[in-house]
Order: C-alpha cells, then sequence, then structure tokens
C-alpha cells in the first residue's frame, strides 16, 4: 500500500515535470543560452559596459555555451535538452512527494477536486514568495554569496508554507496573525542583497525570463496538484480514515 | 463489523500514514536537495537550466 502510494505520487510528479521540461525547452532555455551569449561576451570584454558588447554577443551566439564553472556538463544540443528534462521531471517527483507527504502528515487529502488549490499554493510558497526577494535569475546577472540566498529561499518557503497552513486550517484570529507575520517575516529580514551594476544581461531579456519563468511555474505547480490528485483521489479513503 | 475491528484497522491506517509522510518528505527533499541546491559541479551542470527555469538560487 505505502509503495504503492509512493510509486503513483513520484509517477505524478514525473508526468508534471515533462510538461515543465516542455515549457522550458519552448519558453525558458531559449533566453537561458541568449543570456550566455552575453555572459560571454561581457567576460570577454572583461566586464566593460560599452555598447560593444551586444554587437559581440550577437557575433557569437553559436560558441560553445556553459563555461562558467568546472567538471562534466551536458554539451550544448540534445545533452543539455535531455539533462533538463530529466532534471525537470526529478524536481516535479521532488516537489510532488513533498507536497503528498505534507498532505499525509497533517491528514489534509489532497483530491480531484482540491489538488489544484494544492498546487497553487505550492506555487505561493516555493514561487512566488520567494520571487520576491530573489527573482528567478539569468546566467550572468550580478549575484550575491550563494549559500546566503539558499537559506534565504529554503526559510522563505518554510515559513510561507507554515503560513499557508495555518490561514487553511485555523480559525482563531491569533493564528491567523501568526500566520500573517510567518509570510512577511522573510521579506521584513530582506533577501541577500546583490552588489550593484555587474549585470552583462540586458534588463529586457531578464523581465521576459522572469515573467516567463513564474508564469511556467504556476501552470507546473498546477500540474502537480492535479496530477496528485488524480492518484490519490482513490487511496485517499483507506489513507485518511483516521 | 465490531467496534474492537474498526478502532484496530484506523490506528494502523494513521501510523502507516505518518510513514508514508515521512518517507515521501525524505525522497521529495533529497530529489529536490540533489536538483537544486547541491554545490556538486556535475549536478549544477546537469541541472543547470532547471534551476534556472525554477527559481532556484544559482551560480
Amino acid at each position: 500500500m505505502i509503495g504503492r502510494v509512493i510509486l503513483a505520487v513520484l509517477l505524478a510528479g514525473i508526468a508534471a515535470g515533462f510538461v515543465m521540461g516542455a515549457i522550458q525547452h519552448v519558453r525558458l532555455t531559449p533566453l537561458i543560452l541568449d543570456a550566455e551569449a552575453f555572459e560571454r561576451a561581457g567576460v570577454s570584454a572583461g566586464h566593460s559596459h560599452d555598447a560593444s558588447i551586444s554587437e559581440t554577443a550577437t557575433a557569437q551566439p553559436e560558441a560553445d555555451g556553459h563555461d562558467h564553472s568546472e567538471g562534466w556538463g551536458p554539451d550544448n544540443g540534445w545533452q543539455r535538452t535531455l539533462a533538463t528534462t530529466v532534471t525537470a521531471a526529478m524536481t516535479g517527483a521532488g516537489f510532488a512527494a513533498i507536497l503528498a507527504g505534507l498532505s499525509l502528515l497533517i491528514g489534509v487529502p489532497i483530491t480531484r477536486r482540491n489538488g489544484i488549490l494544492w498546487g497553487l499554493c505550492g506555487f505561493l510558497a516555493v514561487t512566488l514568495a520567494p520571487a520576491v526577494g530573489l527573482p528567478p535569475q539569468l546566467p550572468g546577472m550580478a549575484e550575491a554569496d550563494l549559500f546566503a540566498r539558499q537559506v534565504w529561499w529554503v526559510c522563505t518557503i518554510a515559513a510561507t508554507a507554515a503560513g499557508i497552513y495555518l490561514i487553511a486550517t485555523q480559525t482563531l484570529p491569533w493564528t491567523l496573525v501568526l500566520a500573517a507575520m510567518l509570510i512577511l517575516a522573510p521579506h521584513l529580514v530582506g533577501a541577500p542583497v546583490p552588489p550593484h551594476g555587474d549585470s552583462v544581461v540586458p534588463a529586457e531579456l531578464v523581465a521576459r525570463f522572469v515573467a516567463n519563468s513564474i508564469a511556467a511555474n504556476a501552470v507546473f505547480w498546477c500540474f502537480i496538484g492535479l496530477f496528485l490528485g488524480l492518484v490519490l483521489d482513490r487511496s485517499a479513503k483507506d489513507l485518511y480514515t483516521s | 463489523m465490531t467496534a474492537r475491528t474498526i478502532t484496530s484497522t484506523t490506528s494502523l491506517t494513521a501510523t502507516k500514514r505518518i510513514a508514508a509522510g515521512l518517507a515521501l518528505l525524505f525522497v521529495g527533499s533529497t530529489l529536490t536537495f540533489a536538483v537544486g541546491l547541491s554545490s556538486m559541479a556535475v549536478a549544477h551542470n546537469t541541472a543547470h537550466d532547471t534551476r534556472h527555469a525554477i527559481g532556484f538560487p544559482c551560480h
């Protein structure tokens, strides 16, 4: 029983991940490749901020990308597409497992009818709330210390999720005040601030990426919730009777 | 069905539910960490575009 539930949850997440992978391929990866062209041009120009950057960037868009870190990495082309699709499926499985795990622990079922609400709550906690302080970024943008950002990202998600849980399940006034404090606290503390003026990516490209990324994640989370609702609906009676 | 069987069935289900929930939480956190947060070069390079697309802190 438990094994079958876990398998069904992972498969639901993988299916949602393939939807996300397809959206990435069409709407997001092309913008990342554009940004990497600017990043390479910016690096080779020694971070100078003159107009020649855009010329250099368009002059060598086919150059071998992805050279900003050591170790093995997928080559541009099918390897990179495959790696992105597989990791999107893994992310879907991971998010779906965490969402379903929380549902089982707090004893609130995910069903066909409320699945999309679960998904949208996931979107609020994992995409929208962290995006306020740390918007989705493109390669070549100036960024604050990685570990500090990861800590803020994880804490913001945890606090927002706890706040949503309180709002959804509790009715006492003080629990709603506590929920509001949990949701606001990360933004009062503030995300790590990047150094100013070091970005080599045009603002227009960044704006398009941020909008597309947030929209894609909204769709991703809706599918996670819907698919989880579909696979868990049948076992809900057995799982949540107590 | 007697009251006793109902009680034993439900308590068993509750234990199983918590166990399944913890197992899923562990599996999900491990997958999410591997894709989104691990600092290993191979993990970063393979998941690079997905990290940017999902909005994981990257670089």
